[in-house]
């Protein structure tokens, strides 16, 4: 084993930025391959905008982003969209658009103008539609549906794409627990079974440290820890990114570190 | 859902887009058709013929329907032949012409801003080229060809302004019509300003030609029109399939491998070109792009905008809405844009009403 591995994506110097408002600056990352990687920081600390930069929806001020082994932004966009699959935080449902037309539009980098709806088309469209268990609600508007539905729906279309690297931004937000649970055993899933790589933002220190393989800890732009939850995620750090007192116990149903916020009520008083 | 492993799918699940059918020709070729487009447009595309050749037929000088065939292609009556080849036939083509690409840039404008309300009349490209026209008419004078050339050049002008200030990370809806809602106030105001320092001789030509109206339009409109139409529907028809994609949202658009802002910039070129191009030749038609695409796409039942259905919808809308402007008060002829704004002002009540009361539940 002398090959040297060069994971698929990965992201060196970036000074990512809107306009003038600087976010990050010589940020380096790399998505281990089959990874399931979740990166997690406070609020406003980079995370959804290191995804869009490693999803291309972005372009880097600076440095760049590669994807297998070549500049993500030389790439002919549909080409980028055969291997890498991005869910954003969010997207729009046109009026009155038919669940199974939505995921359908998932297989736009795979058609053109004389290969409109073949049928690897159907079939995989069909299979993403019962990965998600949305197979049932094909013939009703996107509109009627309940939140929980609808972002099924859209993982569906992503899923449609049949790329081998998905990225999920706040995947689990607007959910209920139940529904919460459900998206990330999906994601889980997609990981374990179909060997994909995924790369998720979420705001669940408990539920990023119960399914990532892979924890990437973001602070103000920067990237502060990554690693396995397990080694990464300590009192010191918890404190140190997001300013809170807190405990870490094993999680009772899967050993992974569990984050208890010390109350600090009692400790006032 | 998820408890058990990743399901298979049930041998024989065929999953087509909702009431589509797939035409294909081996495994390479395939093609997607909905019935119920096909159908309504077939419908307009019919309804618009009907009302070409009634209006063809009915005026002072009533030609039979049963001439009118022979009348279009020259044989009957010389009178006929003069009427209609000379008056009626290029009048209603323009119409025809004028609809379609108000219909058509009216979907690409609602389209790219992701808003009922995005069409030019709202964000201000209409305003600002019935200023450019109002000025030549009462700065410099002139034909009518040196008007249309003031009103593209306001309309452009003023479609530059707003989107650089509606401009923010790309173009946003609801800054794009809360922008042109603002510019248009002020383009009102200047033409206000003109008409009162103007003479009243000009003053009317002026607030005449900003009704819009088709009365007396010969072959060079229609010409104008139609052209403009050849070169950039097929280019914006083209651009509308990427633009269906954007409507889910720019990133979700370009996650899926649309080049967003190179389609953005191109398709907003090509229908500022189109609503010039169908304002110069007719004035500023009122509500045809507002309401041709909702309508079309209502009856289409497409989730997102139907470029085509729109198009078709426009030109039976303008072609029926001058039919009712040239008889409805016979034999006083209305300008075309007061029939247009009357049946848009009651589609628009309607809308703000429906979407209004979709927008709280």
């Amino acid at each position: 084993m002398t090959v040297h591995h060069i994971d698929r994506l990965s992201g060196q110097d970036l000074t990512l930025a809107y306009d003038q408002r600087v976010i990050s600056e010589d940020l380096a990352v790399t998505i281990p391959d089959h990874s399931f990687t979740v990166i997690v920081g406070p609020n406003a600390c980079g995370k959804s905008t290191l995804l869009r930069a490693l999803s291309r929806t972005l372009k880097p001020a600076k440095g760049r982003v590669l994807l297998d082994g070549r500049v993500i932004g030389s790439y002919a966009a549909k080409e980028v969209a055969r291997r890498l699959g991005l869910l954003p935080q969010t997207s729009i449902a046109p009026e009155g658009i038919g669940v199974a037309d939505l995921v359908a539009r998932g297989r736009f980098p795979h058609q053109g103008f004389l290969r409109q709806w073949s049928k690897d088309d159907e079939r995989v469209v069909a299979e993403a539609m019962e990965a998600t268990g949305v197979a049932d609600l094909a013939d009703r508007s996107v509109d009627e549906l309940s939140g929980g539905q609808r972002q099924r729906v859209w993982l569906a279309m992503v899923l449609a794409q049949q790329t081998p690297l998905l990225l999920l931004d706040e995947p689990t937000t607007y959910l209920d627990i139940a529904h919460q649970m459900d998206m990330l055993d999906l994601c889980a899933q997609l990981h374990d079974e179909r060997g994909h790589t995924l790369v998720a933002v979420l705001h669940d220190l408990n539920h990023a440290c119960r399914y990532a393989t892979h924890l990437i800890v973001m602070k103000e732009g920067e990237i502060v820890a990554e690693g396995e939850p397990a080694e990464v995620v300590t009192v010191e750090l918890v404190e140190h990114v997001f300013g809170l007192p807190v405990r870490v116990i094993p999680d009772p149903e899967t050993h992974t570190p569990m984050i208890v916020p010390v109350d600090r009520r009692r400790q006032v008083r | 859902m998820s408890t058990s492993t990743l399901s298979r799918p049930r041998t024989g699940t065929r999953i087509t887009p909702r009431g589509s059918l797939a035409l294909r020709l081996g495994d390479r070729y395939s093609v997607l058709v909905r019935p119920r487009t096909l159908i309504v447009a077939l419908l307009l595309v019919v309804v618009a013929a009907a009302a070409l050749v009634v209006s063809v037929s009915v005026g002072d000088y009533e030609i039979p329907l049963a001439a009118v065939p022979a009348a279009i292609a020259g044989y009957g009556e010389r009178l006929d032949v003069f009427f209609v080849q000379g008056v009626r036939l290029p009048r209603a083509l323009t119409a025809l012409g004028v609809g379609a690409a108000l219909g058509l840039a009216g979907a690409v404008f609602q389209s790219l801003s992701r808003n009922a309300l995005g069409s030019p009349d709202i964000i201000g490209f209409t305003s600002g080229a019935a200023t450019g026209a109002v000025a030549i008419i009462l700065l410099v004078g002139g034909g009518r060809l040196v008007v249309s050339m003031g009103a593209i050049a306001g309309g452009l002008i003023t479609a530059v302004v707003v989107y650089l200030l509606a401009m923010k990370n790309g173009v946003q809806g609801y800054r794009l019509v809360l922008v042109g809602i603002g510019v248009s106030a002020m383009l009102g105001a200047v033409r206000d300003y003109l008409l009162t320092r103007a003479e009243l001789t000009d003053a009317m030509g002026a607030q005449i030609w900003m009704i819009g109206s088709l009365n007396g339009r010969g072959w060079g409109e229609v010409i104008a029109v139609w052209l403009s139409l050849a070169l950039l529907g097929p280019i914006l028809l083209t651009l509308g399939s990427r633009l269906r994609f954007m409507e889910l949202g720019d990133d979700t658009a370009r996650a899926l491998g649309v080049s967003t802002q190179a389609t953005q910039v191109a398709a907003l070129t090509a229908a500022s070109a189109l609503t010039g191009a169908a304002i110069a030749v007719s004035g500023p038609i009122g509500f045809v792009a507002l309401a041709a695409p909702q309508l079309a796409r209502r009856l289409t039942r497409t989730g997102g905008t139907t470029f085509v259905g729109a198009a078709l919808m426009g030109a039976a809308l303008l072609v029926v809405a001058d039919l009712v402007a040239l008889r409805a008060l016979a034999p006083t002829q209305l300008p075309a844009g007061v029939v247009t704004a009357v049946i848009g002002g009651g589609y628009l009540i309607w809308l703000l009403y429906t979407e209004g009361r979709r927008g709280r539940a």
